[in-house]
């Protein structure tokens, strides 16, 4: 089936908040903390404006509590008198020229009487740094499995390596965007965002309205890769208040530059790895330990913090494990949810220390994993026993097949000895990606899915999970198509408006296939019982059915309905951090094949083989879209993309100077999956969305050291710090070379 | 923001002359990215030169290719002749944005934003451009690698316009253009280079590596007195005389200095003397 919104996104036709037609509205604009942290001592109003033209609002003007609700209730919708981070909101301005409002803004100096900030969340802080609690760790989380530390002292061999990963700015093409207006006594905010009930939650808590006298609409949105999950929360706030203030539609739209320095981007980390080996390379034991850096709130670091231990010991079967999590406060501008939410930082480190595991044990580092990799019955670090039928060494296989791997490990060793400047190697990643909330998750969002039937017999879904280019419209309108046997054409997917759709829970996770999508099919059997049909009537007989129920019921709504049921045999224990993590697990390997330019110490991806095993594929063309837009965004977090902080904010906040890869950097990413139906998920599908961000970092930087004998252990791997490795790994060369 | 719109090059001159502030923009692709951010800049008059066609075509004469004020990258990506006979001219032009930007931005504006990391200017400079500066006093030709006095410095005056950049014609027997980026395509240069050698001798010249693009006399010299250089590292020396890099928001001046240092050497292979 085509995309549902395609001919629109490629007409230009779609409208996103920033183009849709408003009348008599002001702009919206923020006033930000210039200072790391400190206390408000003066607000100065530059004495060239016409301040009477302009509405501001500052803390005292919020009506509920001033606190944008979360995790934690921590992080103020509006600085009030005293600040965390560069770019901390302080003021709002509205106005009806954009062009006059953003010389107001300019000329209001915020004066911060500053105090010493915490800017490294790898050093311990210093005792003026100390912001929360009495060390600055916003979240300690531990999993512990068997005896690890006795099983370090027995082992043959034991590897430790550290391993960093840097930030990452999500780019989604259209940047964040909110308008908020009144209908009557009706709060309505409409923008770009995943999560339309976050926003409406954050909306009641701060503003003190009932749930009935706010309505969030979601937008079109132009990519969110979770960055419009926690983050629109603010935006809305925002710009209510000022609507509030004004009695006027405001419409608050960040520009880029706006949007790249004062929203979230992905957690910086930092793991370190011990690990006890037999001779013949298996896992023994694995002590690890990962450190993120939360930034100044709490945001959602602590779940961040939890799917990165859960993911950090990697698909593999070992009986001892502790891995140790710290979220810390820094004052940086906060860090949030990003696409693969804390497993890409961890497999980073742990697929690029199982290749220097491989090359310390003098092992091929495929050998090493066909040793691990976890086979039915064996548990994973939680405990979870994994027996779900896939083979995890067919999917291996499949990635070195496809990618020729054995052969061009000849070719390029032919090629290096020979070529004067370019190098060659190749790079394997095995890993994996846990779909839905973690743990006891999904059992607290409680989400609800309908299914409506209309007078003329057609079908509406209704769901609070949102398109943000990933593809819900299409699953969604095959899903249903599917269960009740009606055209694609008959089935229509409502807008994302809360005072519409139930709260289905949040668009992220890579949850909103598998566990909404298998809502919808319950809530499409319910709608058909509804009408007196079982679950093996089809098409023409259920739309006749449901016309027939409306002339039966008229006026009445014909709405089946479906609520979350935990899949048979999950447990989950949250104090221990014991048992089934996730519902289900999606199984990868990826190669990735470069080539470094010794000139320039550039590296480039020639070739790239991404085969993963996602359950039943229900579009090929949206899954294998997905898997190279996340091959794509792994590249450049691997090779280019670099945050460059200035005061715990980003400094390079433009695209000119944050690089992001064109088609020319990405090479033809080959996507092969391998199919075992998922009982519980929609169709048989597993989540998809996240794993592929997991892979290319690793296998990227694996290739690196193969190619060039350097050993990358942090990324971004610029060719400056390439340059840098390389001198090193000579300079072992050489020493090596003059040894007796 | 004040636009004046001159019919003609004479008017164009006497807008420039009576507002000494006056800017005047071309393509416009240096200042329109920036528009969001530079809030100061909207309150300037800007003299857009789009209806002075006959500072449009490029044309050639027996000695001379000669770009016009408002000839754009993309004029000389089409130029089948400037391809054969100045081929670093549209690898260059290539290298600039993406193609709506080449299509629009002018080399004469790449000459005057002064940019250290033009990707124009430095082939312009490696075939020993002239740029020729009209105003309501007259005609002024400077030769491009004594265009510049500092970053941003140049010898143009507030009046003067940019109307011609006249490249002599001649046969060459080497040439190469490298420009290292953060990425391959759409990227600020890092490090740029253009190499040529004709009868008149070596250019070098360089980008990105100094407050602006300029020739590297040093490094000429090697390859004119036939220096053995055995290694990259030798260069070094020479390069260090001859540019200035900074570590900046793009780089380090340790990455430009020895990428520069690299290329020079993989790229001269043939031409450094060898030792004994």
């Amino acid at each position: 089936m085509r995309r549902r919104e395609a001919l629109a996104k490629l007409t230009g036709r779609e409208r996103y908040v920033d183009d849709l037609p408003l009348d008599d509205f002001l702009w919206g604009m923020t006033v930000r903390s210039p200072a790391p942290r400190g206390r408000v001592t003066a607000i100065r109003f530059g004495t060239d404006i016409a301040w009477p033209e302009f509405v501001v609002v500052d803390h005292r003007d919020i009506p509920g509590p001033n606190v944008v609700a979360l995790i934690e209730q921590d992080q103020p919708v509006l600085a009030a008198g005293y600040v965390r981070h560069v770019h901390e909101p302080v003021l709002l301005l509205a106005h009806p020229s954009r062009e006059a409002l953003r010389r107001a803004a300019r000329s209001i100096e915020v004066v911060v009487a500053p105090e010493p900030p915490a800017l490294d969340f790898r050093a311990p802080p210093g005792p003026a740094e100390i912001q929360y609690g009495t060390d600055n760790v916003l979240k300690r989380l531990q999993i512990v499995k068997g005896d690890v530390e006795r099983a370090l002292a027995r082992a043959a061999v034991v590897v430790s390596g550290t391993y960093e990963t840097g930030a990452q700015e999500h780019v989604y093409l259209e940047p964040q965007g909110m308008i908020a207006s009144f209908e009557g006594a009706v709060l309505v905010v409409k923008g770009s965002m995943q999560c339309p009930y976050y926003v409406l939650k954050a909306l009641q808590h701060a503003l003190a309205r009932e749930e009935a006298l706010v309505r969030v609409i979601q937008t079109p949105t132009g990519g969110g890769f979770g960055g419009k999950e926690e983050f629109p929360s603010h935006i809305a706030l925002h710009a209510a208040l000022l609507a509030l203030k004004s009695g006027r539609p405001v419409k608050l739209i960040y520009d880029r530059g706006e949007d790249m320095a004062a929203t979230t981007k992905r957690h910086p980390a930092l793991v370190r790895h011990r690990t006890g080996l037999g001779r013949d390379g298996r896992l023994l034991a694995q002590d690890i330990e990962v450190v993120i850096d939360g930034g100044a709130y709490v945001t959602l670091s602590p779940v961040v913090l939890s799917r990165a231990i859960i993911h950090a010991a990697g698909p593999y079967a070992c009986d001892h494990v502790r891995i140790s999590g710290r979220a810390m406060f820094t004052n940086a501008v906060p860090f949030g949810a990003f696409r693969g939410f804390g497993a890409p930082q961890s497999q980073f480190a742990g697929e690029r220390h199982m290749d220097v595991i491989a090359r310390t044990l003098g092992m091929d580092a495929v050998e090493l994993r066909r040793i691990n990799l976890l086979a039915d019955g064996q548990s994973t670090a939680t405990g979870q026993v994994i027996q779900d039928g896939t083979d995890r060494l067919a999917v291996m296989e499949r990635a070195l097949e496809l990618s020729r791997y054995r052969e061009k490990q000849r070719g390029h060793a032919a090629f290096n000895a020979t070529h004067a400047t370019l190098r060659r190697g190749s790079g394997l990643a095995t890993f994996y990606h846990g779909a839905g909330f973690t743990g006891g998750g999904e059992v607290a969002l409680q989400s609800r899915v309908r299914v409506a039937g209309r007078p003329d017999g057609r079908i509406e879904v209704l769901s609070a999970n949102i398109e943000m280019g990933q593809g819900t419209l299409t699953v969604f309108t095959e899903l249903a198509a599917a269960r009740l046997g009606v055209a694609p054409e008959d089935v229509t997917v409502a807008e994302a408006d809360t005072a519409r759709v139930p709260n289905s829970g949040p668009t992220v996770a890579s949850r909103t296939t598998m566990i909404v999508g298998g809502l919808l099919e319950r809530a499409a059997d319910d709608l058909r019982r509804r009408v007196g049909l079982d679950d093996t009537a089809r098409g023409a007989a259920v739309q006749q059915a449901i016309r027939r129920w409306h002339r039966e019921h008229p006026g009445e709504p014909l709405v089946g309905e479906a609520a979350y049921e935990r899949p048979p045999g999950i447990a989950w224990d949250d104090t221990t951090y014991r048992g089934d993590a996730y519902g289900a697990f999606a199984w990868a390997a990826y190669v990735a094949e470069v080539e470094v330019d010794l000139r320039t110490c550039a590296t480039r991806v020639i070739d790239f083989v991404a085969v993963q095993e996602v359950g039943k594929v229900l579009n090929p063309t949206l899954a294998k879209g997905q898997v190279q837009g996340g091959v794509v965004q792994g590249i450049g977090w691997a090779l280019m993309e670099e945050c460059k902080w200035r005061e715990g904010a980003m400094a390079n906040n433009q695209l000119t100077n944050y690089l992001i890869p064109t088609s020319d950097d990405v090479p033809s990413v080959r996507v092969a999956f391998l199919e075992n139906p998922y009982p519980h998920g929609a169709g048989g599908a597993k989540g998809l969305g996240e794993l592929p961000i997991d892979g290319p970092a690793p296998a990227i930087a694996n290739a690196v050291a193969r190619a060039t004998g350097a050993d990358p252990r942090a990324i971004p791997l610029t060719p400056e710090k390439l340059m840098e490795l390389l001198e090193i790994a000579d300079f072992g060369l050489r020493i090596a070379d003059s040894a007796p | 923001m004040n636009v004046l719109l001159p019919g003609s090059l004479p008017e164009a001159l006497d807008m420039l002359a009576s507002d000494g502030a006056a800017i005047p923009i071309a393509g416009g692709t240096d200042l329109l990215v920036h528009w969001p951010v530079r809030v100061d800049a909207h309150d300037r008059t800007y003299v857009d030169l789009s209806r002075l066609d006959a500072l449009k075509p490029l044309s050639w004469t027996a000695d001379e290719l000669v770009l016009g004020g408002l000839t754009t990258y993309w004029d000389v990506i089409r130029d089948a002749r400037a391809a054969q006979e100045f081929p670093l001219l549209g690898n260059a032009a290539r290298q600039v944005g993406a193609i709506q930007i080449q299509a629009r931005g002018t080399w004469a504006g790449n000459i005057v934003n002064a940019s250290p990391a033009a990707d124009g200017v430095p082939v312009l400079m490696a075939y020993d451009a002239v740029v020729v500066l009209e105003s309501r006093r007259g005609r002024e030709q400077v030769p491009l690698d004594r265009f510049y006095s500092g970053y941003k410095e140049m010898r143009r005056h507030p009046d003067q316009l940019v109307v011609e950049i006249r490249i002599p014609r001649r046969p060459y027997s080497y040439q190469v253009f490298e420009k290292v980026g953060g990425r391959r395509a759409q990227a600020i240069a890092k490090v740029g280079l253009a190499v040529t050698r004709s009868g008149a001798g070596w250019r070098v010249v360089a980008a990105s590596v100094a407050p602006t693009i300029r020739r590297c006399p040093a490094v000429e010299r090697l390859l004119e007195t036939g220096t053995a250089i055995a290694s990259p590292e030798a260069l070094l020396p020479a390069v260090a005389r001859d540019v200035a890099p900074i570590d900046d928001i793009r780089s380090s001046a340790r990455y430009r200095t020895h990428v520069m240092a690299r290329l020079l050497y993989h790229d001269l292979r043939d031409f450094w003397g060898k030792r004994g």
